[in-house]
């Protein structure tokens, strides 16, 4: 159980968000943020609640409902020296923004040759479990993982997002940040007080162990902890990996603790297919394959394209602690 | 024709423009068309893979950069806006670096031609996509308003094909709902490569939109650029005044196929074009400036003159310029030292 202390206090995961955002707003008035119902309503889940009474309409901008030019009006004031912050109220709304992220933002810098650069934030909050249907419990890391030019983060505990945060903010590339909404209220800890920054593209050992390695990253990463936990009262030893970011990848991290446990098993929410795993596996196999005493093994999503609504669809689609500890018993049992 | 001794016609409105500038337009003019039926030689000699066409754009892309004040001003264009982009400053070696796909190109050799990118004469880096520079002018002309940039303004322009996205949609009324210093300028060329206007929207004018976005629309002859220099400067200079958003739309025709890749002969009839030819606006303004003896037919033949040696010497001086090196391929896609995934 986290503990607030003198120089930290605890936070779950929206209140880490709120508490970075306002902070960067505070420190440079360059910063802005833009999106549907950030202003009056303070954003659906509240996390920018009140900020225009105290940062104005002109900083805390409600757009009209057009997700493209959220994302283009963010390009065109980073490269005039701005540093927007662009938010899409759910991440399944992002597809018609696909082209200003990828083609625009990923590309300003290069295609331009250093002449501009694209200096943004683009935050959405993704993922299920939570009765969220079709339209708004997709995870979108793997359609846009693919792309050079593009940084994307996924943190799960309240002191990563704050640090990993601050550095997308200070960031001089676009930076696509995925915020689990199942995570928001559910996951507390403790933040410390005060301006930090993890670097993007380092992953973190959230539980060391010897017999396996799970990667993952986002709520699954306290379910994988979770069932690490249980197998370690059943005399098995798990490391677990929060990768944190998905672009760039901690190719060194993954690689270390694999060489060490010899097992290997990826865990995701999104579907299996061309996902986060089948990189990592691919990865593992080039580097480390004479290393390995088992298959590489993927946990994640069936191949249908998002969680039912109804109850037991989405149970069929999520995972969960314990099919999570029976994929670990295997595993160190093979 | 035209003589030394002719008089200035009464009808003859010159907009405040000095016979100084006069000149310096049709400069622009003649030296877009030269570069660009450069850039089809060179295509058709096998010395460059491609080129694009904005033959016929001539005029209203002179009278506009006239109305852009360098410095100060930004410009985000789309990929037919040679004489724009010239008008604005960029020098034709720059053109001829583009074309070749050299090493000191904007872009380093990666970009097709005319996507240029220089923030010294405020002009943005752009992709192929059509309309997707149209969001990046608003949230510059943002940008500008948030700062308190009084007397700075931004021009964004781009075909009638454009005018069928979204994003140009969601772009113009983003602007108009905050009074941007932002100029819309549609350079309608009746068609969005082998689609006519017809076959894009049933209200053939573009300008008329603007009502319906709460900004000014305005229509012009694009093929008079002392009139798209008027409507465009008067739109600047209301945008950066604090007056808002125009839109302005000028009439002109694409006389060449798209590009090098393309063959318009499977989509119109060459009686169309020919019709159209009739009204060439580089002809014209020539045959203007001389009659109203703004130069003579001796300096008129002066500056093709120069213009030709400026562009062999582009194109030599380009040619010679060695390519990109394969290793430039990993360069500046993010600040710093970066490890590709490979």
């Amino acid at each position: 159980m986290a503990v607030a202390t003198s120089s930290s206090q605890v936070l779950n995961n929206v209140e880490a968000v709120r508490a970075t955002l306002y902070e960067a707003l505070k420190n440079d008035d360059k910063v802005l943020i833009l999106g549907e119902d950030v202003g009056n309503r303070g954003n659906v889940f509240l996390i920018t609640k009140d900020f225009v009474k105290e940062f104005g309409t002109e900083r805390i901008i409600d757009t009209p409902i057009a997700e493209a030019s959220i994302v283009g009006i963010a390009v065109g004031m980073a490269m005039e020296g701005l540093r927007p912050i662009a938010e899409i109220q759910f991440a399944d709304f992002i597809y018609p923004s696909f082209n200003q992220i990828v083609g625009e933002a990923a590309k300003t810098r290069y295609r331009s040759n250093g002449e501009y650069t694209c200096p943004m934030v683009i935050r959405t909050p993704y993922g299920g479990g939570v009765r969220g249907a079709l339209s708004h419990s997709v995870s979108v890391e793997a359609l846009f993982y693919h792309v050079p030019g593009l940084k994307i983060v996924v943190p799960s505990f309240p002191a990563d997002v704050k640090g990993l945060l601050n550095a997308a903010i200070d960031d001089p590339d676009p930076v696509l940040f995925l915020e689990h909404k199942k995570t928001y209220r559910l996951i507390k800890g403790e933040v410390p007080d005060g301006h930090y920054v993890i670097p993007i593209g380092k992953a973190d050992v959230k539980k060391e162990g010897s017999q396996l390695t799970v990667v993952s990253y986002g709520l699954y990463v306290h379910w994988a902890l979770e069932a690490a936990n249980q197998l370690e009262s059943e005399g098995m030893s798990v490391e677990v990996i929060d990768l944190r970011s998905v672009r760039p990848m901690d190719r060194t991290a993954i690689l270390q603790s694999v060489r060490k446990t010899r097992k290997l098993l990826i865990i995701h929410e999104d579907n299996k297919f061309g996902g986060i795993g089948a990189e990592i596996s691919a990865m593992v196999a080039e580097e480390a394959l004479f290393d390995l005493d088992a298959p590489i093994r993927r946990l994640a999503a069936p191949d249908v394209p998002a969680m039912g609504y109804a109850m037991p669809l989405e149970e069929a689609y999520m995972s969960s602690p314990a099919k999570m500890a029976d994929a670990m018993r295997e595993m160190v049992k093979f | 024709m035209a003589s030394t001794t002719a008089q200035r016609t009464p009808e003859f409105e010159r907009h405040g423009l000095t016979d100084e500038q006069l000149v310096a337009m049709l400069r622009v003019m003649i030296l877009h068309r030269t570069l660009e039926n450069r850039g089809f030689a060179l295509n058709r000699q096998g010395k460059i893979p491609f080129a694009s066409a904005s033959e016929g754009h001539e005029a209203v892309q002179a009278g506009a950069a006239m109305a852009f004040v360098r410095g100060k001003d930004i410009l985000a264009p789309y990929y037919r806006d040679l004489g724009l982009d010239l008008g604005i400053g960029l020098t034709s070696y720059e053109v001829m670096l583009s074309l070749f796909a050299r090493i000191d190109d904007h872009s380093g050799g990666r970009q097709f031609p005319h996507h240029y990118a220089s923030k010294k004469l405020g002009l943005y880096t752009i992709s192929s996509v059509i309309a997707a520079q149209t969001s990046h002018a608003v949230g510059a002309a943002y940008a500008l308003k948030l700062g308190k940039e009084h007397g700075r303004a931004v021009l964004t322009t781009f075909g009638d094909g454009a005018t069928s996205e979204g994003e140009w949609h969601e772009s113009v009324n983003f602007a108009a709902i905050h009074k941007l210093p932002i100029v819309f300028l549609c350079e309608n060329n009746e068609w969005a490569i082998s689609t006519p206007l017809s076959a894009q929207m049933g209200q053939p004018d573009v300008y008329k939109r603007a009502e319906g976005y709460g900004m000014p629309g305005v229509v012009v002859d694009g093929f008079d650029p002392i009139a798209c220099y008027a409507v465009t400067k008067e739109a600047m200079d209301r945008a950066r005044h604090g007056g808002g958003p125009t839109l302005v739309e000028a009439k002109c025709y694409r006389f060449l196929s798209h590009t090098t890749d393309d063959d318009d002969r499977s989509y119109r009839t060459r009686e169309e074009v020919a019709e159209r030819r009739k009204d060439d606006p580089v002809p014209k303004f020539e045959r203007l400036l001389v009659e109203q003896g703004v130069l003579t037919p001796a300096a008129l033949d002066e500056l093709k003159a120069s213009i030709l040696a400026e562009t062999n010497d582009a194109t030599d001086r380009a040619e010679a310029v060695p390519y990109p090196r394969p290793e430039d391929l990993f360069s500046r896609l993010y600040e710093g030292p970066w490890e590709p995934w490979q």
